[in-house]
Order: structure tokens, then sequence, then C-alpha cells
């Protein structure tokens, strides 16, 4: 038995480390994804007052903190029994909405991009955000770290703080906006809305326009057939901050739809003595092992399930985008691990359009910015997205407001499973006898995790060296200020 | 050209870690161009392919200035701390995870078979029949696995290896970063090694705009629903536990700003090696009443004051863990 390791697996954020193992024939037998680390926020919350939980746990990702900051803070409303007042609930889902901006950015064009920007198979040392600036260009580039930088800057202007969010109280937020912020907010979003745009037209320039990639996409060893999870609104539009849970099988048919607090009837997990990290699976249906299909209780929680789990977008763009990406890719939903970038960038638009909504409403600016708190604390759980996936906390506090139990389940962790999957697939379908296996190779069985935790590659080699396109600065009124050409 | 500098070799480097500090550096912004004109990033696990074989297979101090972020959680934290001082020259412990133990250093208010249990046999969503837990050698039918050991205890980075530097803060404000970058580039005299740099020698207080009398005048704390900020006075002095007097500036005063507390996370000022003594004594200096049981009575009035005072810095204090 051979046996590859990659370790540690990077673009990405946090620990993990892959083996394969190949029989004597060269095939490959097993794949194991393992996490390497633990650090136990379940246990150490224990103590802690409830109002304070919701800056403990942005600690617990640095890329995506906002997402625990919410999860918790609607957690600690509940265990009040305190809905948010109007205006903080808005300022909360702005604040959200440039939060995905910022994160689907850098996944997109930092972790992602790289892959087939600059080849699945380039040397490793230019496999990288910098090596994808020196593809498109300083002025490209300038461009994507100047959106990405607006967003952070929103953040901190809502949030307190550009990356450890400090805005959520019980029953709403501490900080309100003013109209002249509401407006410089206002200008920005729609300068997303354009940047949202132009990054899907980098994905149909050099990847759909390529037929090897599309291929890639949709036949290569990057396919996983398993159920889609993802949060939808009253309309089953994909909504990021609320709503309910819905889960559809492989199939696109409805198999659950929950209220958030009812996580525990639908989701159980699993442990394994390989990892630190659980095995979340539909608990309904049961374990049924590391396996795929409408009978497997396996299920993903992504920007693409997301999108599988929907009807549609709530705004216009990203309704758009939304059908174009069916209407290519065959119809819902869609199993192709690698167009999780695709839905990526829908949500990206979304995310983008929303905040322009958002900003739009005079009445965000009101100074209501917290409920009255009036009952005693006893139990909550507050559910969002994650730019990774659903993500749930639950707190259970004494009466004072002490937590003495919590349980998370966190984005990535649904898809622990499909992670192991999907490389095992990967793995099978490009390690074979009389392949040398080096880093390129591995680099291209990596490309199956990034997916998850975004990517944005292609296992092709024919990569034009130059990539046509065009990119249109706008104003405010949408009149293009300045236009940036390449061909 | 003969007068053209080397470039400088950068790593950043996580323990056990939340990715925001890799994301300060990222919040370089634009400024990355200037940062790739002057340093080439040779190993950083969120941004470059480079693999752990890699560092090991460099000579000796060959990377010019490694950030190192997180705690030490678990042996590989331990490994690749000791790996990367033995390739580094200027080896920083970059936040406060690896300062003082941050976040996850509120582990060592509990123990390792507590988290253990609680994760793994409690979770109230948990499926484990068998109480299944992970283990650092495991064999399967395929041949033998392995993960790291999980610590009893949280460490600093300066607990398990010699660090040049601390630059503090959860995550440290990256303006701080790019100066002592620069500092290094440009060749500037460096401080005494050991010595915190990016932080700076006052506590959040003198930074902060909000409204401060001299008079003293505190009986108790609240909760967030028991009170309403102003938005203008000081905290402490509304009943609002700020850690502002126990906490070293450098930050920008960036949650008061945003009308929270602050929690402690660019540390203690020099010299000071217990956050939680100075809290408590800047907290007595400013009640209203001097007899003991007036003190004990508004301090009785700090909810959880050990996760307070202790909240970024539990290992590296000297209390270092609650006693077993």
């Amino acid at each position: 038995m051979k046996q590859y390791t990659i370790d540690p697996v990077t673009r990405l954020e946090g620990h993990g480390k892959i083996e394969i193992f190949c029989n004597d024939d060269g095939d490959v037998e097993n794949v194991y994804f393992q996490v390497p680390e633990l650090r136990g926020f379940e246990k150490f919350v224990e103590g802690r007052p409830i109002e304070e939980v919701s800056q403990i746990v942005t600690k617990i990702c640095g890329v995506c903190p906002g997402c625990h900051h919410m999860a918790a803070g609607k957690a600690a409303d509940m265990v009040f029994g305190v809905e948010p007042t109007p205006t903080a609930r808005m300022i909360r889902e702005l604040f959200y909405s440039a939060h995905f901006v910022h994160s689907h950015i850098a996944h997109f064009y930092a972790l992602g991009a790289p892959d087939f920007v600059v080849g699945p198979t380039a040397p490793k040392a230019e496999r990288n955000v910098l090596g994808v600036i020196a593809k498109v260009g300083a002025e490209i580039g300038t461009e994507v770290l100047k959106q990405r930088r607006i967003a952070q800057e929103i953040q901190a202007l809502l949030g307190g703080h550009q990356t450890h969010v400090v805005m959520n109280v019980p029953g709403g937020v501490r900080k309100g906006l003013t109209e002249e912020q509401r407006k410089d907010v206002l200008a920005k979003a729609k300068g997303f809305v354009e940047f949202g745009k132009f990054s899907m037209k980098i994905f149909n320039d050099v990847v759909l326009a390529n037929k090897d990639y599309v291929d890639i996409i949709v036949n290569g060893p990057y396919s996983l057939k398993i159920h889609s999870m993802g949060l939808v609104d009253a309309n089953n539009k994909v909504n990021f901050y609320d709503g309910k849970v819905r889960v559809v099988d492989t199939l696109g048919k409805e198999l659950h739809k929950y209220a958030p607090a009812d996580y525990r009837e639908y989701i159980a997990e699993r442990v394994e003595p390989w990892s630190y990290l659980k095995f979340p699976y539909l608990k309904k249906v049961g374990w049924k092992g590391f396996v795929e299909g409408q009978d497997s209780g396996v299920y993903q929680a992504t920007p693409l399930s997301r999108l599988n789990a929907s009807d549609g977008m709530a705004t216009p763009i990203a309704q758009e985008e939304y059908e174009r990406m069916y209407s290519v890719l065959g119809g819902k939903p869609v199993h192709a691990t690698l167009a999780m970038h695709w839905a990526r960038l829908v949500e990206l638009i979304y995310a983008a359009e929303r905040a322009v909504e958002l900003a739009s409403i005079p009445e965000i600016t009101s100074p209501d910015l917290r409920a009255k708190i009036e009952k005693v604390p006893t139990e909550g759980v507050g559910t969002v997205e994650a730019q990774r996936g659903t993500l749930t906390h639950h707190y259970w506090t004494d009466e004072r407001g002490l937590i003495t139990k919590a349980n998370l389940i966190v984005g990535t962790t649904n898809n622990n499973a499909p992670i192991c999957m999907s490389l095992k697939k990967a793995a099978q379908g490009l390690i074979k006898k009389g392949v040398t296996v080096d880093d390129g190779i591995l680099n291209m069985v990596e490309m199956a995790f990034r997916a998850y935790d975004p990517c944005f590659s292609c296992a092709t080699h024919s990569l034009p060296g130059q990539m046509p396109m065009v990119i249109n600065f706008r104003d405010m009124e949408g009149n293009i200020q300045r236009q940036v050409k390449r061909d | 050209m003969a007068n053209e500098k080397p470039k400088l070799k950068l790593a950043v480097y996580w323990g056990a870690a939340c990715g925001g500090c890799c994301v300060s550096v990222l919040d370089v912004h634009e400024k990355l161009f200037d940062v790739v004109a002057n340093a080439d990033l040779v190993f950083w696990p969120i941004a470059l392919d480079f693999k752990y074989k890699d560092v090991e297979e460099m000579p000796d101090q060959y990377i010019d200035v490694t950030l190192f972020n997180g705690a030490i959680r678990n042996s590989e934290n331990e490994h690749m701390a000791k790996l990367l001082r033995q390739k580094t020259k200027i080896l920083i412990a970059y936040g406060s995870c690896a300062h003082m133990g941050g976040i996850p250093g509120l582990a060592n208010f509990t123990t390792k078979e507590e988290i253990f249990k609680r994760v793994y046999e409690e979770s109230e969503s948990l499926d484990n029949p068998d109480k299944v837990r992970p283990t650092p050698e495991v064999d399967v039918k395929e041949g033998h696995l392995h993960i790291p050991h999980f610590y009893e205890d949280v460490m600093t980075l300066g607990q398990v290896v010699d660090v040049d530097y601390y630059l503090p803060g959860c995550p440290p404000q990256t303006e701080r970063l790019v100066e002592v970058f620069m500092a290094v580039v440009t060749g500037a005299e460096l401080p005494p090694k050991g010595s915190l740099v990016g932080g700076a020698p006052r506590v959040q207080c003198d930074d902060c705009k909000r409204k401060k009398s001299e008079k003293k005048g505190i009986t108790r704390f609240y909760r967030p629903w028991e009170v309403t900020d102003d938005g203008e006075t000081c905290l402490n002095e509304q009943g609002i536990l700020c850690m502002g007097p126990a906490t070293r500036g450098g930050c920008g005063v960036r949650c008061i700003e945003g009308n929270a507390p602050c929690r402690g996370c660019y540390g203690p000022l020099e010299g000071i090696p217990d956050p939680g003594a100075k809290m408590m004594s800047a907290i007595a200096s400013m009640l209203e009443g001097k007899e003991e049981d007036e003190i004990d009575k508004a301090i009785d009035t700090v909810i959880d004051p050990a996760g307070t005072f202790y909240r970024f810095s539990l290992p590296g204090s000297i209390l270092r863990r609650k006693q077993k």
C-alpha cells in the first residue's frame, strides 16, 4: 500500500491534512481528510454571560467572524425572548451583506482563482493571489483589493471592528447609522453590484468560454450526488440572515423544511476516531456511511446547495444569473462540486443587491436601536447562513443569563463528510497506474476540497495566457467613468 | 544592480487561531503591492501552497521574519513553533493568542477531559453511543493515521520557544503591522529582543474620546438590559464594565468607537503580569464608596470577573490556568 500525504492543505482557513492510500495496482483505495485541531468553544463559553458570547465566538473564525456574531446574537435575542427593532434588524442585515461581499471576494480571488487563472499544475510558488494579479494585471488587481477594502470599511462602520465585529446586543445593535453614512454605504453598495457583475464576467470569459473547463465541471471527477441544505425566506428564496432551513434531496425534491430551533430533530453528528471534526448527517435518513446517492444521509451546505435548496434569488440580477447557471448546467439540482464557484458569484451579486436595497431604506437611520428586555433568560437558538454553510448556535443559560451549556454546528462542519467523499472521488479520478503523482496532481486533489471553502479551480492545461476582458468603472448613476481593457 | 537589497523572506503561520490575524495581513489592501515589492512570502498556508515539507527543507535562519499567530493548543502547534523558530531570524508572536493565549486560552478555565466530554459525549446533537473519541494514533483498514495530541493546557508562543517580538491585538491593527514591517525593511534600529512592538505606551483611556469626569461615582455595574449607553460618557462611569484602564492602547479604541466596552485584547502595559489585579485596582479607584463592604458589593455586580478580566490573557498571566 502506497501512501501520499498532503500536509497542510492550503488556501483555506484552518488546518487540514489529506492521506491518500493506493493499492499495489496504483489505484486509490481510500482517502482520509483529517482535521487536526479542536479548540473547545462549546465548553469554555460555559460560565460566560450570554451578552458577551457573540463577541467571544467571532474568534471561532476570523474569515467569517460576522456569521458567528450574528448566529450568537440571534440566539441571545431568543434567550431573552426579544425581537430586535426593525432598524436593528436592517442594520444587522446590511452589515451581513457587506460581510458576504468581503468574504466571497477574498475566497474567489485569493483562495480559488489561482487554480484556474494561474493554472492547477502551475509552479506552486506562483499558484496564489499574487500569481493571479500578475496574470490579470495590476489595475484589475488593485480594483479587487479596493472593493474588498470597501467591504471591510463598511463592516468596521456598522460592526464597530473591521474583523471581530462587536455590534450586537440582545434585542438590537449598539450603534446606529447617520443619514450621511447611509448615503455613503449606498454608493459603495452600488459599486459592489458592478464589481459582482465584473467578477461574473471573469468567470464567463475564463471558465465558461473554455470547453475544457466546462467539461471538467460537468464530467470531471468533481461531482457528488448528495442532498442540499440552505436557509430560505417565506418565498423559498435564498436568505443569509433569517428564515427556515430547507433540505432538498438529490433529485431536488423538498425533504425537510424546519424552523432553525428544531435542528436537533433533523441533524445528528457522528464522531470518527481519526479526526477532531464531527460529521453531521440527516438524522431522519440516518448515517449510511460515506456514500452518495438518494438514500445517503449526507448533505452539503454550500453556496451551491443554498441555490439548489431554494426556488431562486430575491434580487433581480442575481435571479437572472441563477436562471442562467441552471440553464447552462442542465437544470436543478446541480451536483458538480466546482459549480460552487459559480453559485458563490451569484451570491456575491445577491449580497451586493441586498446591500443596495437595505441602504436605500431611509428608516435604517432611525435611533430605535434596541428593544426592551423584560423576560428572564433561558435558552435560544440562532441560525444564519455562513459563507460556508448553515450555521447554528444554541445556548442554555441560568436565570442570571450565564451560559450553562452550548452546542454549535458550524458551516464547514456540515461539509465534513462531503469533503472527504469529494477528495476520494477526485483522487480516484486523477491517481491511476502510470500517473506520476507530483505536486500538480496533488493540487488537483486539493481542488475538490477548495471548492467547499471556495475555490475556482479547473483541471486543464489549456489556459489562455491573456484573459480578454473589459472592466467598466461606473459612478452612482451608472455612467462609465473609466474602462480597462485587456485583449 | 549592485545596490539592490535582497528581498526579505516572510512567513505567516497559525497555531490555535481563527484566521483573523491572517485576514489582518490581507487588510494591507492596496499596500499589498508595497509588501511584495519588498518581501517574498515563503510560507503562508491560508494563501500559498507551500507545505510543511518545504519548510523542513529550508536552511536554518532562512526566513527573515515569521509572523506566528495562534496559541499552542496541541503537539502540531508546538512542533511548528519549534520548526519555524529554527528557520527564522526574527520570530514575532503576532496577535493576542500567540502573545497571551487569546480567546482559545479561555480553555484553561476548564480541562482537556471536560472539553472532550462536552464535545464528543454530551453535545445535544451528537449520535455517539460508543463514545468514540478522536485518538492521536489510529489504525484503519488501509494503514495508519495520525492526528496531533491535544494538550491539557493552552500555552502562549513565548512559553514554548524564544520569541523576538510581541505584536499584540485580536487581530493586530494592520497599520501597526505595516509600521513594524517597514522598520525591518528599512533597516531601522529595532528595539531590544523580547520587546512588545506595535502597541502604545499608554492605556486605552488615554486614546478614548468619551467624556470622563474626575468624580468617583460608581456604585455598581450593569448588564446591557439594565442600562442605556449615552454614546458619549466613559463606559465605566456609566456602570458598563470596560477593560480600557487595564489595557494597552494601539488599536485605535476600535471596539469603544463601536460602543462596545474594551475586553483587553492588546494586553496590559509592560511590567504588569496580572491584568485582573490591575483591573480590580482600577475598579476600586472608580468606586464611590471606599469601605470594604461597599467595594465587595460593587465587585459582586461584575458578572464573570475572571472570564472578563482574563478574556484574552489567561495562559500568559501569572494564573496560567484554573486550579484543577
